[in-house]
């Protein structure tokens, strides 16, 4: 069997620890890092995700495979891009206003383009973003188990959608494809799956009728 | 053990037996006669979280509790939460420590942000800021909290250099907690700053969060403090049996939060997602006496805390079904739980 990616996931506030657990739940190796010393989350990440290393976030990075963002969207603002250069990083945060305020760099178009923009030596696939921290655990599902879910996987670069579609489905949910990361904007607060846990065809509807909507 | 319960409310809006929404200031009121039902209920604490919304009209529960207080003489009242990061901690300890002395000790504080965030643009303050506002301030009310002269040097508010802040408590600190929902690095900093931990479970299978509660006492542990007492807020509904209480709240949270997914952009909930959070692995309590009680003892239990605070009431109920959900909650679901925990 191919080795599984080596993920980093940035940030360990409410949704970082959660995409941690079921990735190594799902056997993959993976590293955990903060702004700040490894050290500040030992006891985190002992108790609350077992089995992740934490590390400083450029030797987390250093090492990945894929790399998983995590963080409030006005901290990545203070992220460099150099950090993340030539890596395949998913985007799993979310402009949210309503909830976290208005980021002005935000307010023009979708938040992964903006990110993606940003991040020039990164390759950038929106996910992971769209079901709720309370949920995201609660509701993964085995591949083939009838009550499982949907998440939507969102990129320009085919091929990188598809690896973070594999990691969707081994995290346990059926992988849906958006052929770009302004379709992403779907699953975006205020999009048609925003929030919501689907099954595969309510997911697809939705996904369709507010394409129609738009149109 | 000793074990306590709790009544939590956000002012939520009632509605008259017809549907008709009432006035704020009617909701106020009928808010000060349900904290003093809960106390001849049998309830430990009733807790006011502040809200600044058409229906959840509750800036300043500090007031309403010391209504409370002056017609009470056993309950513990306090708030559930303070939005401490767009209030000024200084303010929040005198109008505390204010309710401490009309009540003769009996004052509490859940500080923390809750889900609303009506009160940044309300008072000026930038959400983006969250973070430095809440460390800071809750920082300076940990040293306020210990009485005596304060020094203090921050960026968010004026400094302290020996300053005597008014009035003192009689007998020492008053218990202060700090509200997490979820972040395990809010978990760090309750401990780090010697807050207790209110777990806020509003969503999702309660039972998560028993690697918080282990977190939080391992940093105790690890800062040579002793250990400290974790609760548990959560929403629900008591009614005489499970139908009925299912059948009053549904619409009522489902109207509410239909009203939230429209302003924040995500997806209504459904009636199947409603049967997930008030079964056994969600994080609503709404039922018969017995089926709250159940839920509660096994939770406490799964998550090592010594407190549960149910929010009771939605914008729409009346004043009616909220004071039976009181009276069934202190005389049946209080001792039932504790049978079932002893």
């Amino acid at each position: 069997m191919k080795e599984l990616s080596r993920l980093a996931v940035l940030g360990a506030g409410h949704v970082g620890p959660v995409i941690a657990r079921l990735a190594i739940k799902a056997g993959y190796p993976l590293a955990i890092a903060t702004s700040g010393d490894p050290e500040d989350i030992a006891l985190i990440t002992e108790l609350v995700i077992p089995g992740a290393r934490p590390q400083w976030a450029r030797d987390a990075v250093a090492d990945a495979d894929i790399v998983i963002l995590a963080i409030p969207l006005h901290r990545f603002l203070d992220v460099d891009p150099a950090l993340l250069s030539g890596k395949l990083v998913v985007d799993a945060m979310n402009y949210w206003p309503a909830t976290d305020g208005v980021l002005k760099t935000f307010e023009d178009s979708g938040s992964s383009e903006i990110v993606s923009r940003r991040l020039t030596g990164s390759t950038v696939v929106k996910a992971l973003n769209h079901i709720g921290y309370h949920e995201l655990e609660d509701r993964a599902r085995l591949a083939g188990a009838p009550d499982r879910r949907a998440a939507g996987v969102a990129g320009n670069d085919a091929a990188a959608v598809a690896t973070i579609a594999g990691l969707v489905d081994r995290l346990g949910y059926d992988p849906v494809r958006l052929e770009s990361l302004r379709a992403g904007r779907g699953l975006q607060p205020g999009g048609p799956v925003f929030g919501a846990v689907l099954t595969l065809p309510e997911f697809e509807r939705a996904v369709r009728e507010d394409a129609r909507s738009l149109a | 053990m000793t074990y306590t319960f709790g009544l939590d409310t956000f002012g939520d809006r009632n509605s008259d037996a017809g549907g008709t929404p009432l006035s704020h200031a009617q909701t106020i009121r009928n808010v000060v006669e349900e904290g003093v039902r809960a106390e001849q209920a049998g309830v430990d604490f009733f807790g006011i979280g502040e809200h600044h919304t058409e229906y959840f009209p509750m800036p300043a529960g500090d007031v309403v509790l010391a209504a409370i207080a002056a017609r009470t003489e056993r309950i513990r009242l306090g708030s559930a939460v303070t939005v401490l990061s767009s209030d000024d901690p200084v303010r929040v300890f005198q109008r505390y420590s204010t309710l401490n002395a009309i009540s003769g000790g009996r004052a509490e504080v859940i500080l923390g942000r809750g889900s609303s965030i009506e009160s940044f643009p309300l008072f000026g303050y930038d959400l983006a800021d969250y973070e430095e506002l809440f460390e800071e301030k809750a920082t300076l009310f940990a040293e306020l909290l210990k009485g005596g002269p304060v020094s203090w040097e921050g960026k968010t508010r004026a400094s302290l250099l020996n300053q005597d802040v008014v009035p003192h408590t009689e007998s020492g600190p008053f218990p202060a907690w700090i509200g997490v929902g979820g972040n395990p690095q809010s978990v760090i900093r309750a401990a780090r700053l010697g807050f207790s931990l209110a777990l806020a479970i509003i969503g999702g299978p309660p039972a998560r969060f028993a690697a918080y509660s282990q977190l939080f006492q391992r940093a105790l542990e690890k800062l040579g403090r002793p250990p400290l007492p974790v609760l548990v807020h959560s929403p629900g509904h008591v009614a005489a049996t499970d139908d009925q209480a299912k059948g009053e709240f549904w619409p009522r949270w489902r109207d509410i939060v239909t009203l939230m997914a429209a302003e924040r952009g995500f997806m209504i909930p459904t009636e199947e997602s409603f049967d997930r959070e008030t079964g056994p692995q969600g994080a609503l309590y709404v039922g018969s006496p017995e089926t709250v009680a159940r839920k509660i003892a096994t939770n406490l239990r799964a998550l090592d805390a010594t407190r549960f605070d149910l929010k009771y009431g939605m914008p729409g109920l009346t004043h009616e079904q909220l004071m039976t959900n009181i009276e069934l909650y202190g005389h049946q679901v209080i001792p039932r739980v504790r049978e079932l925990l002893s």
